[in-house]
């Protein structure tokens, strides 16, 4: 039983720490929050030059090698900084697709220039309300050029390409590349909950798009690209929640009334351990998670659900309570409270809200209790 | 990370199965018939001895205690092992955890070595069954708040007093007793802590019947009951400190609350109809099964963390407390789960007639003592507040005043 990270990459989450301490402190997010700029640029090249995004990326491509563990460790820092930087689409996401769809050529051609912050993508699935379905993919593909409308595209404006989900003449889905800068792309940035990251809706007229892979690509598949970003958003979402309870920590032992720090209060007190129980089990979900993104396993499916809804709930209660904790000056626009309250309900909702991955989390167990497979207890 | 065994732990475990296939049966999904049901009766009592011996006699019993006191000397990752491994058999529980869990680790820690070489073994055997007398009437929660008194009387202390809660004092061979032996002292400070034997002229125990309608624990009273003071473990007004050690153990021995679990609802909700559907496509049930799975498969985890941790040679700490503080409510709010999912007949506890012979009802009977046995929900959270978090401690007006002048209900 090993079910911990190794000792190299808690040697990487601390140095990852001390550089977003350093290199990205809330004011980063504030920056973007009061329109200083539409998201870090000098940030995302500084996390290039670290080579971060391409810690999952085979060294044969240009990447790190680190394997998917070592993405979970930076996720979860990236999650603590709420960094503005389309890290989690270009890298959870268009990355990934690439990966595990390209062809080798496409490979070749694309994932080098992604492993060094060179190149950055978002992935274009909604295409308004809604949480993922088959039948809410309705932009077409004919002859090499896709039409259609995608909202909300998270980092839509920021990226140089998507990769769309879509269907081609005959309707079957694939997942096409598509050029933002290119002809018959117009980008339009959404106003949202958190602006510290960028959500734009893409209009599609005709413009070029190249299919990832040659193999078929079913439904599942996609949702298999949802499993995999989810594991991973799931460590974002444990990082702010973990940083919210330290800042309700933090103020609930120097606040004073009634003559007492409020943390002495119980109704301080059992709030506060409610959320560190919720934060504990959220991280538990998502080492289980990242277990099964790193190896691939079977068990993804039913562990990336499990991780995405805990780390959902326990970032939402984090985050709402760090504001309650710091009463009235938690509601400033001053303080930090609301940009981690902004933030959690943006990743709640980036890939599918909860009760779409509750779903998926029991059909996945009942296909599991049908299959019992042998597991240690 | 991974989820395999080391080549000896595999090893262990390999041995273990051999052991249990050997001597018990493996619990069928589903199988309710022992698991959680309190046992009660000189029948189930003799079963549960004779499952006690059969292990100590293999060496399964005691697995990280000294080999000098019939232990096995092995390592916490070979006991969490063994206890992987025997939760999936159908075997005696619910007789041995106090005594084992909690009285004999403070005998080992304070008693000297004739006394362990006395009053170990048979423990472990299941020849000599302990309980744990600390609570009383004004003195649950705030524990040091107890009464109960210790007078000093030559070589013997006489006690006089009342414990309430004490499970299994009925059956009992020995205790473990904490007193008030100075109160004239601030409350901690005033305590004094002993072992005796059940059969002490003085000590007598009256069953308390509990909302389930079973009699798990008792009120016990000590009229002039005389203790040698060799009988005495730690120093005199040391018995805060001893009880700690107790507590601490009692802590690392908690589980799950044992009852109807997460997957049972999934199995309940497949087998039964609910307005004209199985009731497992119900939406209002599946989202609430999720809740629990997210909660059941996070336990899971923190406890594989908690071993990573042990095999680390690191020791847990308060943070074990999460399995107890989710778990109980868990199991109080499955049990009414199951209950509604049987519509207008969810009332009837008949075992011939109900769901799964009537366990979600009788969980829900016997659920509310899970929240407050072994640390109520409340102090729980204070103790992952202050020892975890560290956040500020409760004011304690009773803290540094003389015991016998904190006002009392």
């Amino acid at each position: 039983m090993n079910f911990d990270f190794s000792e190299d990459l808690n040697l990487l989450r601390d140095q990852a720490r001390r550089f977003l301490k350093d290199r990205c402190p809330p004011a980063a997010a504030r920056a973007v929050l009061e329109g200083k700029a539409t998201w870090d640029a000098p940030l995302w090249d500084a996390i290039a030059a670290l080579g971060w995004m391409g810690a999952a990326i085979p060294e044969a491509y240009g990447g790190l090698g680190l394997g998917h563990e070592g993405l979970c460790v930076i996720a979860e820092e990236l999650g603590r900084a709420i960094a503005p930087v389309p890290f989690g689409s270009s890298v959870y996401l268009a990355t990934e697709a690439v990966l595990r769809h390209g062809t080798d050529a496409q490979r070749r051609a694309w994932l080098p220039a992604l492993a060094a912050g060179e190149s950055i993508g978002c992935f274009a699935l909604f295409e308004g309300p809604g949480n993922p379905a088959p039948a809410a993919v309705a932009a077409r593909v004919a002859g090499g050029r896709i039409t259609g409308r995608k909202w909300p595209v998270p980092d839509g404006s920021t990226a140089h390409f998507a990769i769309v989900a879509a269907r081609d003449a005959s309707g079957e889905l694939g997942l096409y590349r598509v050029e933002l800068a290119g002809p018959g792309v117009v980008r339009t940035p959404l106003k949202t909950v958190d602006p510290t990251r960028d959500q734009s809706q893409l209009d599609f007229d005709a413009a070029p798009a190249e299919r990832l892979g040659d193999a078929p690509f079913a439904w599942a598949d996609l949702e298999r690209v949802l499993d995999r970003a989810a594991v991973l958003f799931a460590f974002e979402q444990v990082g702010g929640a973990s940083v919210c309870l330290t800042m309700a920590v933090g103020y609930a032992k120097e606040r004073v009334a009634f003559g007492r720090p409020i943390g002495a209060f119980q109704a301080i007190k059992h709030k506060l351990a409610d959320v560190y129980v919720a934060n504990e089990l959220a991280r538990s979900n998502a080492y289980y998670g990242a277990w099964a993104l790193s190896t691939d396993a079977p068990e993804l499916a039913v562990a990336a659900a499990a991780a995405r809804v805990a780390a959902t709930d326990a970032f939402h209660l984090a985050s709402k309570e760090n504001i309650q904790t710091h009463g009235g000056m938690g509601f400033t626009w001053e303080l930090d409270c609301h940009l981690y309250y902004r933030r959690s309900k943006m990743l709640a909702l980036a890939l599918g809200s909860a009760p779409w991955w509750k779903e998926r989390l029991v059909a996945g167990w009942e296909a599991r209790l049908d299959a019992p497979r042998a597991e240690a207890a | 990370m991974d989820f395999s065994d080391t080549p000896d732990e595999a090893a262990f475990r390999a041995q273990v199965r051999q052991f249990l296939d050997a001597n018990a049966t493996l619990l069928q999904p589903g199988d309710v018939a022992q698991r959680t049901r309190y046992l009660e009766g000189p029948e189930a009592l003799a079963r549960a001895k004779a499952w006690q011996k059969t292990k100590a006699d293999a060496g399964y019993a005691g697995i990280t205690w000294d080999p000098r006191w019939g232990g096995r000397g092995g390592s916490p990752i070979q006991a969490v092992i063994y206890q992987q491994e025997e939760r999936r058999y159908n075997v005696p529980r619910g007789f041995f955890e106090i005594g084992l869990g909690m009285c004999i680790p403070t005998m080992m820690t304070y008693a000297t070595r004739e006394q362990c070489e006395r009053y170990v073994r048979p423990a472990l055997r299941g020849e000599e069954i302990w309980c744990q007398l600390f609570s009383e009437p004004s003195a649950g929660s705030d524990l040091a708040g107890l009464r109960t008194r210790a007078e000093r009387d030559g070589d013997d202390w006489v006690i006089n007093g009342q414990k309430i809660w004490t499970s299994g004092a009925h059956y009992a061979d020995f205790g473990i007793l904490v007193t008030r032996s100075d109160p004239g002292a601030p409350k901690h400070a005033g305590l004094t802590f002993f072992f005796l034997s059940m059969k002490t002229p003085g000590v007598e125990v009256r069953r308390i019947k509990q909302i389930s309608g079973t009699s798990n624990f008792n009120e016990v009273f000590f009229k002039d009951v005389r203790i040698p003071d060799a009988q005495r473990l730690g120093p005199v007004g040391g018995g805060w400190k001893v009880s700690l050690t107790t507590l601490m153990n009692e802590r690392l021995a908690v589980g799950e609350a044992p009852g109807p679990d997460t997957n049972d609802a999934f199995r309940l909700a497949r087998s039964v109809e609910l307005d004209g559907e199985p009731a497992i496509r119900n939406p209002a049930v599946r989202e609430r099964l999720a809740s629990w799975l997210v909660q059941t498969e996070g336990l899971k985890y923190t406890r594989f963390r908690t071993m990573t941790a042990l095999s680390r040679g690191q020791a847990p700490g308060p943070e074990a407390s999460i399995t107890k503080v989710v778990s109980a409510t868990k199991l109080q709010d499955i049990a009414s789960f199951g209950m509604d999912l049987l519509g207008g007949a969810g009332a009837v506890m008949d075992a011939e007639r109900t769901a799964m012979q009537a366990w979600f009802q009788e969980a829900l009977l016997y659920s509310p003592g899970m929240r407050i046995a072994g640390g109520t929900d409340e102090i729980l959270r204070n103790i992952l507040a202050e020892r975890v978090l560290g956040l500020p401690s409760d004011v304690r007006p009773d803290k540094n005043v003389p015991f016998n002048e904190v006002p009392r209900s």
